[in-house]
């Protein structure tokens, strides 16, 4: 039966795919097989969270080898979860790629481009999958490496230093994390991750498990773009092609988070981050100063793109507040909200990718008039604003709902209000480029712009719709999550 | 047809003609024809719940859940068919004179125009016949969302200046405030269902209760409570029609709506009145209503003037209300009919003004009663009702807040109440004598605005009268808020 290899197929498709790009050296060879094994993994994806739900957690063993000696692939409700995001964003980034890549990029690279992309999709799906703690390592390495070459990718020569800052902030966190696994592997003398939550509680209370801890967190919190770890991101965000940036907003940032949860929760416990360390509390502080610094700076942006890279950064504290709670409403909460935020990023960035794909700039200021003149791009964008903002009838809200609803069960109202102070800000930002696109007129001394093409429009109406069917719609988003939620804390599910 | 569908259909009905209107942006008689009968065709669904209604059934339907726990739900009872029934009866009028006026003023986007007032009318009957909280949130916001284009319709700086004041306010309050109220009533009580008596009494301890209530009074920005006022005048800089039906009927009094809501079905008049929590808010539209009128009496501009009277009036109902007895509810809940018919015939007559004599300012109006006399006499029966005196619409509910005060032995209010009366004669008065009294300051070439304008106006004007003459249904309805069977 094929659908028992389903968790080896996920990894082993684009893995295989990648260095087939680079066999084949055609650009829409490669093109068309990039899409394919996207929706592939999609389509298992899909089948996978659906076995999860209907019956409990996967368990894969590798080459048949088992546990804890071979790696094992686990998938549980949370996993299943962020492999549906990062394999569902894909299935329409990847059509997406072709006519930004078609600009951006020039032709002899094409097939690199998708090899890289195929890769990083390997690895964050990887990361996700895989039972292993080493194994983390190695995917994140993957996912990194070829993140790195695609930002570098990028049109401007900027690119070339925002991927080399990025490189370099992710060995650092890369290195801290393997620090940490490798002191978790002397006191538990296992890399399994079931196996070691097992074999923590005994040395829980040891020095060397704190410092593991403390590695593994900062070393995630990197990754993650955790205020004030996040400076590597607006760069890296700002000038990589369109449509990897659509791809790492969507995607990066949640996978870090996921395997933040998975050790901090799984591995290490809930108790354990509660009573040994403060993590509680100074992610808390983090993520509220994180989202107001973020925010604040998001506003006095001109390049959009950056605009939107800094709103990632806010966004992500919105996330973590959520799992700072430490409770099911607000884990809910911050796991719904990966899977939100990667729909209205997702729009958001495709529509500006579009809008480059036509001004070849994202400069607010060349903005002016695009409300005429590019009518379905820039209504993605306001309804994509929306969402940020978590308007209602959009995903935003229900994410800002449990946020809040979170803070309030446990009686900090203050934090509540901040929640919502702070979505103000989102309408600082979202609002000037509506006036810019709506209510200026288009600068005279360049040509005028047409609606984008239907190759671009049709995947981000695609996303725009998801945020307005998932805010609408629930039952599957926080069905999931609070399931999630719910297994992490350790209360079943 | 059954009362669930006729409430589902009242808010699929404008949408649908917004698409009808956006199809037919090539024809602009056919467009107008479209806005006409979707306008005709609410009115009728509206007006086909009443005698369910009246008859003491509450024709609900629950569609489909949300977030967990929490549906979009709605349910026709009295005082959603009051909003209801002023809302879509009056968008019928107000299309007949836009028509007039978009024409007469030759304005662009006017598909735009009546596309966006068709969402709007959409979102202001889901607000009214909302079956929770959240339900009445959301449609509250997507009122806000969808006047945005109308308020900043001439696309002009001050245009784009006024936008950002009224949306900037109107989000602030709603996300600041109301929801917050909304997730804390929610975590509290358990249920955002609207409940007669109240859903909060039995969960929240006497501090909670109270703030939430501050809460949600500041909350619906839409009240125009002090100080979250400014977005009213900034959105005087629309179209006339907009400032008509929408800041003088839909939007504003979705929010006074609201305030009766809330008021009633989520505290409970009576728990209100029991835990306290209210007298914050009584005083807070107190002041409101004076600094407002003090205020309209210093503006020239003839519609600024008009948005700070609307300003003061509307917080008549958010007194009425928090003096949180049976002659207050039955005030607030007419008045927010009343001032409807009164306010809308004035916005009329200053929009019949701008397009037939080009004017805008309170001074520039010496002697225009002899080229417009008919515009002229009913801005004098609208102001009447301002003043609250007969034969018009406005001494009905005037009266009845006026009994609520005495009753609450709220001697403060009732001198608010005289004096109020006696700020709005002072502006308004006014404006009708030298219209008719004064000579005009330069000989008038011109004469009543277009035919349709004229005839809304008329029929505003007269409704002010009839209302005077025979409120039954309405009043009706307000009895049964407060369990008296008619």
């Amino acid at each position: 039966m094929i659908a028992a290899h389903y968790p080896a197929l996920q990894i082993v498709a684009p893995l295989i795919a990648a260095p087939l790009c680079v066999l084949l050296r055609r650009g829409t060879l490669a093109w068309l097989i990039a899409v394919a094994v996207s929706w592939l993994v999609f389509f298992i994806a899909i089948q996978l969270l659906q076995q999860v739900m209907a019956s409990g957690p996967i368990s894969y063993e590798l080459g048949g080898w088992a546990a804890p000696w071979g790696i094992e692939y686990r998938i549980d409700s949370v996993n299943a979860f962020v492999l549906l995001i990062v394999s569902g964003i894909s299935a329409v980034v990847a059509p997406y790629a072709r006519a930004t890549v078609a600009k951006e990029i020039p032709e002899d690279r094409h097939y690199l481009f998708y090899s890289a992309y195929l890769l990083c999709l390997t690895g964050l799906l990887g990361i996700v999958i895989t039972g292993d703690a080493f194994n983390v390592f190695v995917f994140l390495e993957i996912s990194s490496l070829s993140s790195y070459v695609l930002i570098s990718l990028g049109k401007d020569r900027k690119a070339l230093t925002a991927a080399y800052q990025y490189l370099v902030m992710g060995t650092i966190g890369a290195t801290f994390f393997l620090i940490g696994v490798g002191l978790v592997y002397a006191m538990t003398g296992t890399l399994n991750m079931a196996d070691i939550a097992v074999r923590l509680d005994a040395v829980e209370n040891t020095r060397t498990v704190l410092a593991a801890f403390a590695f593994i967190t900062v070393g995630l919190g990197l990754k993650l773009a955790l205020f004030p770890l996040h400076l590597w991101l607006p760069n890296a965000y700002a000038y990589a092609p369109s449509a990897v940036t659509v791809f790492l907003a969507a995607t990066a940032t949640k996978v870090a988070l996921y395997t933040m949860l998975r050790f901090v929760f799984t591995l290490f416990g809930a108790d354990f981050a509660l009573n040994v360390t403060f993590l509680a509390g100074f992610l808390m502080a983090l993520a509220i100063v994180g989202v107001f610094a973020a925010s604040i700076t998001a506003i006095f942006q001109n390049n959009i793109k950056r605009m939107l890279a800094y709103s990632s950064v806010a966004q992500v504290g919105y996330m973590v507040l959520g799992v700072s709670f430490f409770s099911v409403t607000g884990l809910t909460g911050g796991i719904v909200h990966m899977f939100n935020h990667a729909m209205m990023k997702g729009a958001l960035f495709m529509a500006l990718g579009a809008v480059f794909y036509r001004l070849g700039t994202v400069h607010l200021d060349r903005m002016r008039g695009l409300g005429r003149q590019m009518p379905l791009t820039m209504f993605a964008f306001v309804i994509g604003g929306f969402s940020l903002i978590g308007l209602p009838l959009t995903v935003g809200f229900i994410s800002k709902w449990y946020l809040i609803l979170a803070a309030l069960e446990r009686g900090w109202w203050p934090i509540a209000g901040l929640v919502l102070l702070s979505s103000l800000l989102a309408v600082a930002y979202v609002w000037r480029v509506i006036e810019v696109a709506y209510f200026r007129d288009p600068p005279e001394n360049h040509p005028k712009v047409t609606e984008a093409p239907l190759s671009l429009l049709v995947p981000m109406w695609i996303l725009v719709l998801a945020n307005i069917y998932f805010g609408i719609d629930t039952s599957l988003t926080i069905g999931v999550a609070e399931r999630a939620a719910k297994s992490l804390l350790g209360l079943g599910g | 047809m059954t009362g669930e569908l006729a409430i589902i259909a009242a808010i699929l009905v404008p949408l649908i003609g917004a698409f009808l209107i956006a199809a037919s942006h090539r024809h602009p008689n056919q467009r107008e024809a479209a806005t006409l009968v979707t306008a005709t065709a609410l009115f009728i669904l509206v007006a086909s719940l009443l005698s369910p209604v009246l008859a003491g059934q509450r024709p609900e339907t629950t569609l489909w859940e949300i977030i967990p726990g929490i549906s979009i739900s709605l349910q026709a009872e009295p005082l959603g068919m009051v909003f209801a029934l002023i809302a879509s009866f009056l968008w019928i009028v107000t299309s007949v004179y836009s028509i007039g006026y978009m024409r007469g003023h030759h304005e662009k986007n006017q598909t735009r125009f009546y596309v966006c007032f068709a969402i709007a009318l959409s979102s202001a009957i889901g607000v009214a016949f909302a079956g929770n909280m959240l339900t009445l949130f959301i449609f509250y916001e997507v009122l806000t969302l969808s006047t945005y284009p109308l308020v900043t319709h001439h696309g002009t700086d001050e245009a784009r200046r006024g936008g950002r004041t009224y949306l900037g306010l109107l989000l602030f309050t709603s996300i600041a405030f109301q929801l917050l109220a909304m997730v804390w009533t929610w975590s509290v009580a358990g249920t955002l269902d609207f409940t007669p008596g109240g859903i909060l009494a039995e969960h929240a301890s006497p501090v909670v209760f109270a703030t939430l209530f501050v809460l949600y009074m500041f909350g619906i920005g839409k009240a125009a409570l002090m100080p979250f006022h400014r977005w009213l005048p900034a959105a005087m800089v629309a179209p006339t029609p907009v400032s008509a039906l929408l800041h003088a009927v839909a939007v504003v009094k979705a929010g006074v709506f609201s305030v009766l809501k809330v008021t009633i079905y989520i505290f409970g008049v009576d728990s209100l009145a029991r835990i306290g929590g209210s007298d914050i808010i009584l005083y807070v539209a107190a002041t409101t209503t004076i600094l407002a009128s003090i205020i309209a009496l210093r503006q020239n501009n003839l519609k600024r003037r008009l948005a700070y009277s609307t300003i003061s009036q509307l917080s008549y109902v958010v007194m009425a209300a928090t003096l949180v007895n049976d002659f207050g509810i039955l005030g607030g809940t007419l008045h927010v009919a009343m001032h409807a018919f009164g306010k809308i015939t004035l916005f009329f007559c200053a929009g019949a003004i701008l397009v037939a004599a080009h004017k805008t300012e309170v001074s520039q109006l010496n002697g225009i009663g002899r080229a417009m006399p008919w515009t002229m006499t009913a801005f004098t029966i609208g102001a009447l009702s301002m003043i609250g005196l007969p034969p018009t619409a406005g001494f009905i509910s005037k009266w009845y807040i006026l009994l609520g005060a005495l009753e609450a032995d709220a001697m403060i209010i009732v001198g608010v109440l005289v004096l109020s009366t006696l700020l709005n004669a002072g502006y308004f008065l006014p404006i009708v004598y030298s219209a008719f009294f004064r000579e005009p300051d330069t000989p008038a070439k011109h004469g009543e605005a277009p035919k349709t304008m004229v005839g809304a106006i008329g029929l505003c004007a007269g409704g002010t009268v009839l209302l005077f003459l025979f409120p039954g249904q309405i009043l009706a309805l307000a009895h049964m808020l407060i369990g008296n069977v008619p």
